[in-house]
C-alpha cells in the first residue's frame, strides 16, 4: 500500500534536516540533537529495506547496533558537555578555544 | 488513498515539521521537547513498517534515555542559554544549501533505482520481526556475535568514560 | 449462558461484534470500534476504581496512625473521595507567570496517560487482555519513560525553582531505579522464555516469588521508587521542596497528578502480581476465566496493601542515601543475580519444574547471604579514636578577670 519511495524520501528529508542542525547550530546540544535526527533517518532506511527487500535478520542487527551507538554517543557527548560547562560556563563550541595558539 | 497511507502522511508531516523546529527554534528546551515528538513520529513509522519491537525500543531508548538525558542537560545548562540572539551561525544559509543539495542528490540517486517505487513487502503481512531469530543471530558465532560483543564493549567503555568525564574530581580548581 | 457467566468479557465482545457485523459495518471499522470501546472501558474503569483506592489508602494510613481516616460522608466515609473530586472540579485553574504554556498543560495529561497506557498489555484474566504484545515487558518500561517526560515538563513548565529542583531529583531517581527494576524484570523473562505478559503467567507453574524471592524484593522496592511514594518520595519532600514538581498546579490539573499517583501505585502492584505472583492463575481459573480476574485482584490488593503499610510506617530517605542504596547495593546485586541465574539454569538444564525452582531459590539465597554479609562488612562503623581531651577547652580571647598579673581585662 505504501510504496518504499515514501519512506526513502522521508528519511532523506529527516537526514538533511539533521545535517542542517549539525552544521548551523551554535549550541553543542543543538548539534547533538541534529545527530540524533540523522541516526533516526538511518534507522528508518534500514527498517524500510528490511521490510520491503530482505526480510532476514541482518537489517535488524544493524538497527540494533545503531541504537547502541546512539545511546553511547549521547552518554559520552552529554558527559563532555557537562564537564565543559563546569569549567568554562559555556555550551558553544566556538568559545572553547583554549588550545588556539 | 488507504488508511495506512493517511496515517503515514500525517505521522511523516508531524515528524518533519517538528524536526525542522528542532533545528531552528531559539529556545533549546523547546527544541528538546519537540525532539521527543519527532522521535515518537519515527516510532509510528516503525509500526507502519511492521517493526513493532523496534518501535517499542525506539520509545524506550530514544525517548526514555536519549531525549531524557538531553532534557536533563538542557535544564542543567539553562543559565548560559541565551535566547536573545539567533542560535545558528551567521552563514547558516550555507548549511541550508548543503543540506538541500544532499537531499536533492539522495532523492535523485534513489529515484533512478529500480526498487524505488516498490509496493510489495518482503515480510508477510501481520507479522513483526522474528525476535527469536534476531536473538539467535546476535549470539551466533557465524552470525553477529563479534559485532554484538564489540557493541557491548562500546557500552562498557562509554559507561566508564561518561562516569570519569562527568565526575567532579577533588582538588581541581 | 454458561459462557456468559464464566467469561463475560469474551461473551460480550462476541455479541457486540456480531451485532456490528449484522449492521453491515466493514470488518476494519468493527475492529477499530471494538478497540476504542475496550480502551474507553479500561480507562473509565481505572479512573472510577481510583475513587475507591484513594479512600482505601487514606483509611489504611489513618488506622496505622491511630486515626479514623475519612469517616464523615457515607458509610465509613466511602464517598469522601467523590466530594473531594467535586471540589477539585470547581477550583480555579491558575497558570503561573512566565510558565511555558504547552509543557505546563501537557504534563498532567502525559503522566496520567502513561499510567493508563500500562493497562493495555496487562492480562486481567485468561481471555481478557488489551493487546498481548510479544514485547509486553519492554512496553511497560518504555511507557514508564513517558511518565518521566511528564515530570520534566511539569518541572520546567511551571517556572518555579522548587518544581525544577524536584524534577531534577525525580529524573535522577527514576533513571537510576529503572536499572535494577529492568534487571530484575529480566528474571521472569528468562525463567519463562517469553516477553509477553500472558506468556510469563502461563509459565508460572511455580510462582516466581517462590523461585526468586530476592529478585522479587528488589523489583518491589524499585517499583516503590519508580512510583515515587514514601519512603522514596524525595521528589515531593514537602519539608524541602514545597510539594514537588506539581507545586504550581491547581484544580483539575493537580487532580490529575494526584489520581495518577494513586493509580500508578496500584498499577505497579498489578505488574508485580503478574510477574511474580502468577497473575490470574489459581485453582479453577483455567476453566472459568472470571475467577482468574478475582485471583488477580486479590493478589494485587495484597501487594498494594504491603506498599501502603510501608508508605505509612517508614520514614523518608535522603536523596543521596537513596542513590547510594541503588547504585551501591541494588544494581550490583541484581546484575549478579541475573548472571548467576542464567548460568546456573543453563548449566543444570533441569527439566523438572520443581527442581529448577529450588535451584534458582538456592541461587537467590546464596546471593542474598553473600550480599548482606558484604553489606555488613562495608557498613560497619569503625571505632574512632576518642577526641575528648582532659582539659576543658578555654575560649580564646575570653576575659581573664581572675588573673591578677594581666591587670587589664579585655
Amino acid at each position: 500500500m505504501i510504496p518504499l519511495s515514501w519512506y526513502l524520501i522521508f528519511s532523506a528529508a529527516l537526514f538533511s534536516i539533521g545535517l542542517f542542525g549539525v552544521l548551523a547550530r551554535k549550541n553543542v546540544i543543538g548539534m547533538l540533537m541534529g545527530v540524533e535526527l540523522m541516526l533516526n533517518a538511518v534507522n528508518i532506511n534500514l527498517l524500510a529495506f528490511w521490510s520491503y527487500l530482505y526480510a532476514g535478520v541482518n537489517g535488524l542487527v544493524f538497527v540494533a547496533i545503531v541504537f547502541v551507538a546512539a545511546a553511547a554517543e549521547v552518554a559520552v557527548g552529554l558527559a563532555l558537555i557537562i564537564s565543559i560547562y563546569r569549567r568554562k560556563r559555556t555550551v558553544v563550541p566556538d568559545e572553547v578555544d583554549g588550545l588556539r595558539g | 488513498m488507504s488508511g495506512m497511507q493517511i496515517v503515514f502522511l500525517v505521522a511523516a508531516a508531524i515528524t518533519l515539521v517538528s524536526a525542522v523546529l528542532v533545528v531552528t527554534l531559539r529556545r533549546t528546551m523547546s527544541s528538546a521537547l519537540l525532539l521527543v515528538l519527532t522521535l515518537l513520529g519515527v516510532s509510528v513509522l516503525f509500526v507502519l513498517l511492521q517493526a513493532q519491537f523496534f518501535a517499542v525500543v525506539q520509545v524506550l531508548i530514544y525517548i526514555g534515555a536519549v531525549a531524557t538525558l538531553i532534557l536533563f542537560v538542557v535544564m542543567l545548562t539553562r543559565s548560559v542559554m541565551d535566547t536573545s540572539e539567533p542560535q545558528v551561525h551567521k552563514n547558516w544559509w550555507l548549511a541550508a544549501l548543503v543540506s538541500l543539495v544532499v537531499f536533492v542528490a539522495l532523492v535523485v540517486t534513489l529515484s533512478s533505482w529500480q526498487a524505488f517505487p516498490q509496493v510489495q513487502r518482503a515480510i508477510p503481512a501481520d507479522s513483526g520481526e522474528n525476535l527469536a531469530a534476531l536473538g539467535k543471530a546476535l549470539v551466533d558465532p557465524n552470525g553477529f556475535a563479534l559485532p554484538f560483543e564489540v557493541a557491548s564493549i562500546l557500552l562498557v567503555a562509554t559507561m566508564i568514560g561518561a562516569v570519569y568525564i562527568a565526575s567532579e574530581r577533588k582538588g581541581e580548581e | 449462558m454458561q459462557t456468559f457467566l464464566s467469561d463475560p468479557v469474551t461473551a460480550i465482545t462476541i455479541w457486540l461484534q456480531t451485532l456490528l457485523f449484522s449492521w453491515g459495518i466493514p470488518a476494519v471499522w468493527v475492529q477499530l470500534i471494538m478497540i476504542i470501546i475496550g480502551s474507553l472501558i479500561v480507562c473509565a474503569g481505572a479512573m472510577f476504581f481510583v475513587l475507591f483506592l484513594i479512600w482505601y489508602e487514606r483509611k489504611v494510613i489513618g488506622r496505622v496512625q491511630d486515626r479514623f481516616g475519612p469517616n464523615r460522608l457515607g458509610p465509613f466515609g466511602i464517598f469522601q473521595t467523590i466530594a473531594d473530586m467535586l471540589k477539585i472540579f470547581t477550583k480555579e485553574h491558575i497558570t503561573p507567570l512566565g510558565a511555558d504554556k504547552i509543557p505546563y498543560n501537557l504534563a498532567p495529561v502525559l503522566i496520567m496517560g502513561a499510567v493508563l497506557m500500562m493497562w493495555a498489555v496487562i492480562p486481567l484474566s485468561k481471555t481478557t487482555v488489551g493487546a498481548d504484545l510479544d514485547v509486553g515487558i519492554l512496553y511497560l518500561v518504555a511507557i514508564g519513560g513517558l511518565g518521566e517526560l511528564g515530570v520534566i515538563m511539569a518541572g520546567w513548565g511551571s517556572n518555579n525553582k522548587y518544581s525544577m529542583l524536584a524534577a531534577f531529583r525525580a529524573l535522577a531517581v527514576l533513571i537510576s531505579y529503572e536499572v535494577p527494576m529492568v534487571l530484575t524484570m529480566l528474571i521472569p523473562v528468562m525463567l519463562s522464555g517469553s516477553m509477553s505478559l500472558n506468556g510469563i503467567i502461563a509459565a508460572q507453574n511455580v510462582w516466581y516469588i517462590a523461585a526468586a524471592p530476592l529478585a522479587a524484593a528488589i523489583f518491589f522496592i524499585s517499583q516503590i521508587a519508580e512510583v515515587g511514594r514514601a519512603p522514596f518520595d524525595v521528589t515531593e519532600a514537602e519539608s524541602e521542596l514545597v510539594a514537588g514538581y506539581n507545586t504550581e498546579y491547581s484544580g483539575l490539573k493537580f487532580g490529575m497528578f494526584y489520581v495518577a499517583d494513586f493509580l500508578h501505585a496500584f498499577t505497579a502492584a498489578l505488574v508485580f502480581a503478574v510477574l511474580f505472583l502468577g497473575g490470574w492463575r489459581g485453582p479453577g481459573a483455567e476453566q472459568i476465566p472470571i475467577v482468574g480476574f478475582f485471583y488477580l485482584f486479590l493478589k494485587t490488593m495484597l501487594v498494594h496493601f504491603v506498599g501502603v503499610l510501608i508508605r505509612a510506617s517508614v520514614p523518608r530517605f535522603r536523596v543521596d542515601q537513596m542513590m547510594a542504596l541503588n547504585w551501591k547495593f541494588f544494581t550490583p546485586v541484581s546484575v549478579m543475580l541475573v548472571i548467576l541465574i542464567s548460568l546456573v539454569d543453563k548449566a543444570a538444564a533441569l527439566s523438572q519444574e520443581i527442581w529448577r525452582s529450588l535451584l534458582i531459590f538456592a541461587v537467590n539465597g546464596v546471593v542474598f547471604l553473600v550480599s548482606f554479609r558484604l553489606l555488613d562488612i562495608f557498613t560497619t562503623r569503625k571505632e574512632r579514636p576518642s577526641v575528648v581531651t582532659r582539659q576543658l577547652p578555654v575560649a580564646v580571647g575570653a576575659p581573664q578577670r581572675r588573673n591578677p598579673e594581666s591587670g587589664v581585662s579585655s
